[in-house]
């Protein structure tokens, strides 16, 4: 089916709306759809991510020199500020990530589908706790997975091995 | 051991001998480590990136892989030696041409390599031909143990391996495949493919050439999210759905060329072929355009006297850097097309 805003490439967007009683079907192109303002879920570069941060922290309502000082903090181990991070959506240092706090986390939960926590290899060397914590994240994890696939063996083995840790 | 001596043939994970190589040449691993008590690249003075260094090639040198690793000083190579490097993919080419004490240490037979110093302190990665994703990971989950033993990496039992770009953060892994699909291209379908790999949040690039652009129906796939989900996992969601997927649309793109349109198919490959052995100017772009054809040829039976590893050896070797390399110092872009011309002609050529 081609687009019926341009009629030259193949529709791949179906859209259905039914407005005050009125089903309105349209099959567009991405092209086409994009230029209508259809949101169409891409891959957003970082440092666009960065600089839309940003801007949504100089927003007004967090009035007075709110984003002067978000850009402004800096590091005090490395001395790298927000601002130059976003410039170079590279951070400085590993301490950065407690230093930038909460924009930070904005920027990696949206970067990483929507994930804030590690769950997978550990180093030997991490104290016993932390490790058993991230494992049973990860058995969490699998446990869940297992239960949508309706693998009930393995969910019950996964909750045996969380047991065992807990 | 010098980007010299790897120069005059084909890394083994681009040889096309691994399970599925028509289509999967190839898959790697990469993970990224930083050393904990050091700065990231981008604050980190002269001094102490040459102590990273030192850290670090001391301890991949003194891993026990099977073969004598080798350390290359990258620093201090010549542009022709880095990119060598650079098409063999042992390196970047972000880290070939940045500045400061960097380094690479490599296996001679180039399925294993390390970048010192490029965006993280350490990036790792394992290369194998073919589909073989679940064996990268047991080797490189081994070799980064061993490293791990040596040095202190930066970790966070929240967030992870913590790393320059938050974008690796987590488990700082990047899985990919290398794909050969002339199929899906020729039967316009390729967008189709990038929509589909887009949507399930994978990364997808050219093999071949600078940027982004991919010449010669190569791809590379790769994983963009790198937290909340462990490595295990990300592998298998390459090796049971990923792969197979993109495997089965080119299989079938494949089958509807050879059913409907078997002259056009022919008529391209032929073409191709026709070009490769008369020309006596060919651009590296063009080659590969062109030896992507013959490639797709050869896997679907319609060639006959060419064999696979030579076409493969053409792709490698008529690389830039390559033929430089191979002939002995820097030419400019007319002596090299006259040269690649010429090594084309004399490997296709019956007589």
């Amino acid at each position: 089916m081609l687009c019926q805003s341009c009629n030259e490439r193949t529709a791949t967007i179906h859209l259905t709306e039914i407005s005050e009683g009125m089903r309105m079907e349209s099959h567009l192109c991405e092209v086409c759809a994009q230029k209508q303002g259809l949101a169409i879920k891409s891959q957003i570069p970082l440092n666009e991510l960065l600089s839309t941060l940003l801007a949504a922290q100089s927003e007004p309502h967090s009035s007075e020199a709110a984003p002067e000082a978000a850009a402004d903090t800096s590091c005090p181990a490395c001395g790298m500020t927000l601002k130059k991070f976003i410039q170079k959506s590279q951070l400085g240092c590993p301490h950065d990530y407690e230093a930038f706090g909460e924009p930070l986390q904005g920027v990696i939960q949206k970067a990483q589908n929507g994930h804030l926590r590690h769950c997978g290899k550990v180093p030997s060397k991490t104290p016993v706790d932390a490790r058993d914590q991230i494992q049973l994240m990860n058995l969490r994890q699998q446990l869940e997975e297992a239960v949508r696939n309706e693998d009930y063996e393995k969910a019950a083995k996964l909750r045996d091995k969380m047991e065992n840790l807990q | 051991m010098r980007a010299s001596d790897l120069s005059h043939h084909v890394s083994k994970w681009f040889d096309g001998s691994g399970p599925g190589a028509d289509i999967v040449i190839s898959s790697r691993i990469r993970l990224a480590r930083n050393l904990a008590g050091y700065e990231f690249l981008p604050c980190l003075t002269t001094r102490r990136q040459a102590e990273v260094m030192e850290k670090l090639t001391k301890a991949l040198l003194s891993l026990e892989l099977g073969e004598a690793v080798f350390f290359i000083d990258v620093d201090a190579s010549s542009a022709l030696e880095q990119d060598v490097l650079v098409e063999r993919h042992l390196i970047s080419r972000q880290h070939a041409r940045s500045k400061g004490p960097r380094g690479a240490v490599i296996a001679p037979s180039e399925s294993f390599t390390a970048m010192i110093n490029e965006e993280d302190h350490l990036r790792i990665q394992v290369f194998k031909t073919g589909l073989q994703l679940r064996e990268c990971w047991q080797q490189i989950d081994r070799i980064d143990s061993c490293i791990e033993e040596k040095v202190d990496y930066a970790f966070d039992p929240g967030y992870g391996y913590l790393t320059a770009c938050p974008t690796n953060v987590g488990t700082g892994i990047r899985v990919s495949v290398m794909v050969h699909l002339p199929a899906l291209k020729m039967t316009g379908q390729i967008d189709k493919f990038f929509n589909a790999a887009r949507d399930s949040d994978l990364m997808v690039r050219g093999l071949f050439g600078e940027g982004t652009e991919a010449v010669g129906d190569f791809f590379q796939v790769s994983n963009q999210v790198t937290l909340g989900v462990s490595e295990e996992q990300i592998v298998d969601e390459f090796v049971d759905l990923i792969v197979p997927k993109i495997t089965q649309y080119e299989a079938m793109a494949r089958e509807v060329l050879l059913n409907q349109q078997s002259d056009a198919v022919d008529d391209k490959i032929q073409r191709a072929l026709g070009v490769l052995r008369s020309a006596r100017l060919i651009s590296s772009q063009e080659a590969l355009f062109l030896l992507s054809h013959v490639r797709l040829g050869i896997n679907l039976g319609r060639v006959d006297g060419i064999s696979i590893d030579a076409v493969n050896e053409l792709f490698m070797l008529t690389q830039p850097a390559h033929l430089q390399m191979n002939s002995g110092g820097a030419l400019d872009a007319d002596h090299r097309d006259a040269m690649r011309a010429k090594m084309i002609r004399s490997k296709l050529c019956v007589n």
